[in-house]
């Protein structure tokens, strides 16, 4: 049953609507003549308040509002993977023209393109929500699992032959008192987690090939990383080169409330970029969602959840999903709004008191878990965070710490001097080195962990060493302490530095991280022990193998190199 | 326009808002027209509708208004420009009415001043390197055609005279001119007249169009110029083929006209008192740039905006940082120095250039140059503070020359005349000319092969 009022009040997007008495909190509704698309957020009496999803102008008082008897929900089906959607998974390749004109609507993927299904279970048994019934290849990547929706239980009557079929065609029926027909498609409201067995311990790495990342504050399959960082510090380079190289199944990159022309690089260089492991184009396991800056604010709110649903729905069949939120300050800022029109009580800086249970409970779709099927799967969540002012004190940063287990801090005298990945560790940190020891101790090098330590030690003394340096000049240092401030630098210049753009070194695998962190440390014993023999630093400063071993990350690409140079260096 | 006929009565006044009797005939951010009784009229635009009354903001000021002696007439339509290439050479306010004594121009159509929200994904990846003719720009913080680059400055810098050097100059590939946009925002009458003469004086009048509002004119209507000013830009750019360099000076005056309408309404403010949508407003604006595929023109934007009390974290500077891709920070230390452009290289970045430079754009050593160049000033600026606390003295040898680099890049490679034109090879080749006070051990960023093909040219000139 459809309710219908008309509009008494425009405020911004907010819009109050009389006469609509049985319509649900968040319901969607459709508003105006335009038939703009919003979401109920407060009901009093017979009257409602509608956050509108698009721009107002024009919108007049009597105009209809029709309620549309669902929350917001996502289209889960097959087409979704290599798909660039707006803050409602509203296609954006489909629009004539070049602009996006309100009251916008297309069907989330192609309902009229047939898949080639292949079932996997037989009619005759019990089935239950997320049991997997067939697949289809939706990409040279993915293999689309169909699930029975969560909540759907009883006899599989029937399940439909290998063919071609359209998403809307039933595959599956399942009789429990009544008959219900499945499809390839499936619609979840999008602010309600999907269901799982239970959750799991993190305990496999999400590889990056990002040095300082995967080596000195990894992330695991399941986690929740932030990323603060003010503006020109790196963040959306940063996010662009995880979503690249992750070695997750599926990746969803939420541009949220950011420039245009980030999400324009992004369909550029995906179609180009290969996935490291397959070596197919990541376009082929990727989904982009797209809420620029200068689209209206409410839909930056749902976006994120909308693109978390999504990475969920590719977890449940049994796949490690990324989601990537670029950037959560926005859509922070979009509550704020919203909450300002609805003329709540403000806490911190104007956010609402409910800010920080919405980013709690936001991260904690996060995990490592059983799916409904049996199957494991993750889904991993790395929010950059725009703290204004570069201040990260403020509520969106300081809510987000408490409920993420890694943290890379971006830092602005790093980005200053060109130093990319601008993470600084001192103060970034990730919970996740002490479960993924074992990980990298069994598929790397024994010695690793202690290496890891060894390398955050140099890069600890150095900074207290600087200090010194700042106030009485480098000359006043004995000498092995200057050996260490030129191995800081190696670790610094080589290893911790990378640059997103070149060829080798945008990308290191597990191996060579180790590789090029064993011979900055070798080339500093060996160091240590011609100081002892009577040599300058300056002598082995410069050594032209000392370039050599900073160089390393744009050479060494295998063992062979590694080797070679490792020779070079244990000659020394 | 059903609602263009309709009157109604004034009921509050405050500030530049007016609160109106609508009976919900008007719509949201629709205008209305307000008339006194000597017949002087004015315009406004609602902020907020309900069913009897609206809140209407008055762009002219609400000065010797009397609720009992005004008439309000319902347009019926949002604001609009009336837009057709004859808006080139002419001058306007800062609604878009003529101010240069001749008729309004015929408009082809009438375009909302909000825009359209253009499809991210019919966006074309703005690529094109745009030569300037200012080295510490092209050679480290080269723009792109489509890019919005803004110069944050402080009272008393030349931001004025380095964005007119850069509209004078600004060429494309195959010696293209820009049409120029420029839009002044609460500025003072001679900074008006200066962009004016400057764009006069070098023949980029006849393509340019100018939209004032000055220090003098009511602060409400800076809401709408710089709106009014890209959607004559946007049609120039995106109808007409043209490549539009836009320059919007001084955005902080716009801030603080938000802030102004966002008190008078009583809303919640955030940061410094400006309102929490101040990011997403400023987007509105800043975005509206770009290329479209299959379109001829570009839309590049130069905002001007300055530091309240060379503040960068400040909330205007800051949040158009998040937006803008990149800024131009000047720097007052350089300008007492005698550098022109102030350029601080280091607080500065342009993030198109990695696409914009390189083999086939400008130089295949162009980025290396570039990275170098900042790797080294970096270092040179740690040496230099250095200096400061324990004299050259207590500095070693190795690193005295970081001292010398650091005084050739500013007075060598960065200062430059406002009337000199540099090609970008001169820009490049004065780069080596800098570096090569390092020692060669000094170039982490430099391949062999650019040393090979580049540097043997610059040491052959230089004998």
């Amino acid at each position: 049953m459809k309710v219908k009022g008309k509009i008494t009040e425009v405020k911004g997007t907010v819009v109050k609507a009389s006469n609509v008495s049985g319509i649900q909190m968040n319901e969607m509704v459709r508003v105006g003549e335009l038939g703009l698309v919003g979401e109920v957020v407060r009901v009093e009496g017979d009257s409602a308040y509608v956050q509108v999803y698009e721009f107002t102008t024009g919108l007049k008082p009597g105009e209809p509002v029709e309620g549309l008897g669902s929350p917001l929900s996502v289209t889960l089906a097959p087409g979704i993977v290599g798909n660039i959607y707006d803050g409602l998974q509203r296609p954006l390749s489909t629009i004539e023209g070049y602009s996006i004109f309100r009251g916008y609507t297309a069907e989330a993927v192609d309902v009229n393109k047939a898949w080639h299904f292949f079932p996997v279970i037989k009619p005759g048994v019990k089935v239950e929500g997320g049991e997997k019934i067939g697949y289809v290849e939706e990409t040279e990547l993915i293999r689309h699992y169909i699930m029975v929706p969560p909540g759907v239980k009883g006899n599989l009557t029937y399940v439909a032959p290998e063919g071609e079929y359209k998403v809307n065609d039933s595959v599956a029926e399942v009789q429990n008192g009544e008959k219900q027909s499945i499809s390839m498609l499936q619609k979840w409201s999008v602010r309600v987690p999907r269901p799982i067995k239970r959750r799991l311990v993190a305990s496999e790495p999400l590889i990056t090939g990002q040095r300082v990342i995967d080596a000195f504050f990894p992330l695991a399959k399941g986690g929740s990383a932030a990323v603060p960082g003010g503006f020109g510090t790196g963040k959306t380079v940063l996010l662009h080169q995880m979503a690249s190289w992750a070695n997750s199944r599926v990746v969803v990159y939420v541009g949220c409330g950011e420039r245009g022309n980030e999400m324009v690089e992004l369909l550029k260089t995906f179609p180009k970029l290969n996935d490291p492991i397959s070596g197919k184009p990541i376009m082929q396991k990727s989904i982009m969602i797209a809420n620029t800056s200068n689209m209206p604010v409410a839909a930056r709110e749902a976006s994120v959840y909308v693109g978390i649903t999504l990475a969920e729905y590719y977890r449940d069949m049994g796949y490690d999903s990324l989601m990537l939120a670029d950037s959560t300050s926005r859509w922070a800022e979009a509550l704020r709004e919203i909450s300002g029109r609805l003329e709540e009580i403000p806490a911190e800086e104007g956010y609402p008191s409910y800010l920080a249970s919405r980013i709690a409970s936001f991260y904690e779709r996060a995990g490592y878990v059983e799916t409904l099927s049996g199957d494991y799967g993750s889904v991993s969540i790395i929010g950059a965070v725009s703290p204004p002012g570069g201040d990260f004190t403020e509520p969106v940063t300081t809510h987000t710490l408490r409920y993420v287990k890694a943290f890379w801090l971006l830092d602005p005298n790093l980005a200053y001097s060109r130093h990319y990945p601008a993470v600084n560790w001192i103060s970034s940190y990730s919970s996740y080195v002490e479960p993924l020891s074992d990980w990298w101790g069994f598929n790397v090098s024994k010695e690793f962990e202690t290496m890891r330590r060894q390398a955050l030690d140099i890069l600890f003394k150095e900074e207290s060493l600087r200090n010194i340096v700042r106030l009485l000049g480098p000359e006043v240092l004995p000498e092995d302490e200057k050996l260490l401030l030129e191995a800081a630098n190696m670790l610094r210049e080589g290893f911790l530095k990378q640059s997103a753009y070149h060829e080798v070194d945008r990308y290191t695998p597990p191996l060579i991280q180790y590789y090029l962190l064993k011979l900055i440390l070798t080339f500093y014993e060996r160091a240590k022990e011609k100081l002892k023999g009577g040599a300058t630093v300056e002598e082995i400063r410069s050594s032209p193998l000392y370039l050599e071993v900073i160089r390393a990350r744009f050479n060494v690409k295998s063992k062979e190199d590694f080797e070679a140079l490792m020779k070079k260096v244990m000659e020394f | 326009m059903s609602g263009s006929i309709t009157f109604s009565s004034v009921q509050s006044i405050r500030g530049s808002l007016m609160v109106i009797r609508t009976n919900g005939k008007l719509g949201y951010e629709e205008l209305v027209e307000i008339e006194l009784e000597n017949g002087e009229k004015r315009l406004g635009r609602s902020l907020q509708v309900s069913e009897d009354i609206a809140v209407v903001e008055v762009f002219e000021g609400t000065q010797g208004l009397s609720p009992r002696d005004v008439k309000v007439r319902f347009l019926g339509r949002p604001l609009e420009l009336p837009v057709s290439n004859e808006l080139l050479g002419r001058i306007f306010d800062g609604l878009g009415r003529p101010i240069d004594g001749m008729p309004e121009p015929v408009g082809v159509e009438e375009l909302d001043i909000n825009g359209k929200i253009l499809n991210p994904y019919k966006r074309e990846y703005p690529d094109e390197f745009i030569q300037t003719g200012v080295s510490v720009i092209d050679g480290m913080l080269s723009m792109v055609r489509g890019q919005k680059l803004p110069i944050f400055s402080g009272s008393g810098l030349p931001h004025d005279m380095l964005a007119a050097q850069i509209a004078r100059q600004a060429t494309i590939a195959k010696g293209e001119e820009f049409a120029v946009v420029f839009a002044a925002i609460g500025v003072p009458a001679d900074t008006a007249m200066f962009f004016r003469r400057e764009l006069e004086e070098s023949g980029a009048l006849k393509r340019s169009v100018l939209f004032l509002n000055l220090a003098e004119d009511p602060a409400v209507e800076r809401i709408v110029t710089p709106r009014v000013a890209l959607t004559a830009a946007e049609y120039l750019a995106f109808e007409e083929g043209y490549h539009v360099l836009a320059i919007l000076t001084d955005m902080t005056n716009y801030g603080e006209a938000l802030r102004e309408i966002s008190m008078m309404r009583e809303e919640v403010p955030s940061r410094r008192g400006y309102p929490g949508y101040l990011y997403t407003d400023l987007a509105t604006i800043f975005e509206r740039s770009g290329r479209i595929t299959g379109r001829k023109g570009s839309l590049t934007q130069l905002p001007i905006l300055s530091m309240p009390a060379d503040d960068i974290t400040h909330p205007i500077p800051d949040l158009t940082a998040y937006i803008t891709e990149g800024q131009i920070v000047l720097s007052k230390d350089l300008y007492h120095k005698g550098v022109y452009p102030p350029v601080n290289v280091l607080m500065s970045l342009s993030r198109l250039m990695k696409d914009g430079v390189g083999e086939g754009k400008t130089r295949a050593d162009h980025k290396e140059l570039s990275d170098q160049l900042y790797n080294s000033y970096s270092k040179a600026m740690d040496v230099r503070s250095l200096a400061e606390i324990v004299g050259e003295e207590g500095i070693p040898e190795s690193s005295k020359k970081y001292l010398q680099f650091a005084d050739a890049f500013e007075n060598k490679f960065m200062k430059q005349d406002p009337y000199e034109n540099r090609d970008i090879d001169t820009t490049l080749n004065l780069a080596w000319d800098v570096l090569s006070i390092l020692p060669e051990s000094a170039w982490t960023n430099i391949s062999e092969k650019s040393k090979k093909v580049y540097l043997s040219v610059v040491q052959k000139r230089s004998i």
